[in-house]
């Protein structure tokens, strides 16, 4: 799924990376503990949370991640913001919660089988 | 390259906002150097996590990263409180983390384990009022 279309399924608001919203995204992880995702996700480009801090970006950073959504109408400051620029990570924030949000980019192909599924 | 880079780093024990910055530093001197994503990857997150666990419970340290072609060596020292018991804290899911850390997304009780998971050698000693010391080798594919 292209970033623009994260965006658009969202209805996010992007604050660094808009230059990047033609990358693809293949899967994804909604997680708030960032120990979590150092210790289990794999090859996931995106990640999905309501933590804000430096230590988001900087896991995404390691793992490699492109692209960072903000849940529930959470909002990086301009320190994150300026952090995420360097790294070349694209921020997004969204309204929905975790598990809205998860849904809706799953059941629009965002799913290890890429099929949308009708709801 | 050669020969071998050594790169060292003090980390703060008081800002929880920089903790990272080495792991971050050593990743982009990989990355020039060339060197295999999955090899970054796995050095990247063992150090980060290192790093973090120096800041969360140790005041900070020093790191000592040793990159020559065959492997990356990592050398975590700091003169923290030092862990009790290395068996249960290794342990997945415990953890004698504040609730400040756990406010951070870690405090899950996965560092040490993570640690261990991502690098090809890992040895701890720590000594109760002294510190610890963690050995990390990541070998480079040939």
């Amino acid at each position: 799924m292209k970033l623009e279309k994260v965006k658009e399924v969202l209805n996010a608001k992007v604050f660094t990376g808009e230059n990047k919203l033609s990358e693809t995204v293949n899967s994804a992880c909604g997680c708030d503990l960032m120990s979590d995702v150092l210790a289990f996700v794999k090859d996931q480009a995106m990640l999905l949370t309501g933590l804000v801090n430096p230590q988001v970006i900087r896991t995404a950073e390691m793992m490699d991640m492109k692209c960072i959504v903000f849940v529930r109408g959470k909002e990086p400051d301009e320190t994150l913001i300026q952090m995420a620029k360097e790294k070349n990570i694209v921020l997004m924030s969204t309204q929905y919660p975790l598990y809205v949000a998860c849904g809706r980019l799953y059941s629009r192909g965002l799913n290890p089988e890429g099929i949308e599924i009708d709801g | 390259m050669d020969k071998s880079i050594v790169l060292k780093y003090d980390v703060d024990g008081n800002d929880f906002s920089l903790a990272g910055e080495a792991s971050s530093s050593v990743k982009k001197v990989l990355l020039s150097l060339g060197f295999d994503p999955e090899i970054i990857r796995k050095v990247s997150i063992a150090l980060y996590e290192g790093e973090m666990n120096m800041v969360i419970h140790a005041n900070g340290g020093v790191i000592t990263v040793e990159i020559s072609p065959e492997e990356i060596h990592m050398l975590l020292e700091d003169t923290g409180p030092g862990i009790e018991d290395i068996e249960l804290a290794m342990q997945e899911g415990y953890s004698t983390a504040s609730d400040k850390v756990r406010e951070l997304g870690f405090g899950a009780g996965m560092g040490l384990s993570n640690m261990k998971k991502y690098s090809d050698v890992f040895i701890i000693t720590s000594e109760v009022n002294k510190g610890t010391r963690v050995e990390m080798v990541v070998k480079n594919k040939q």
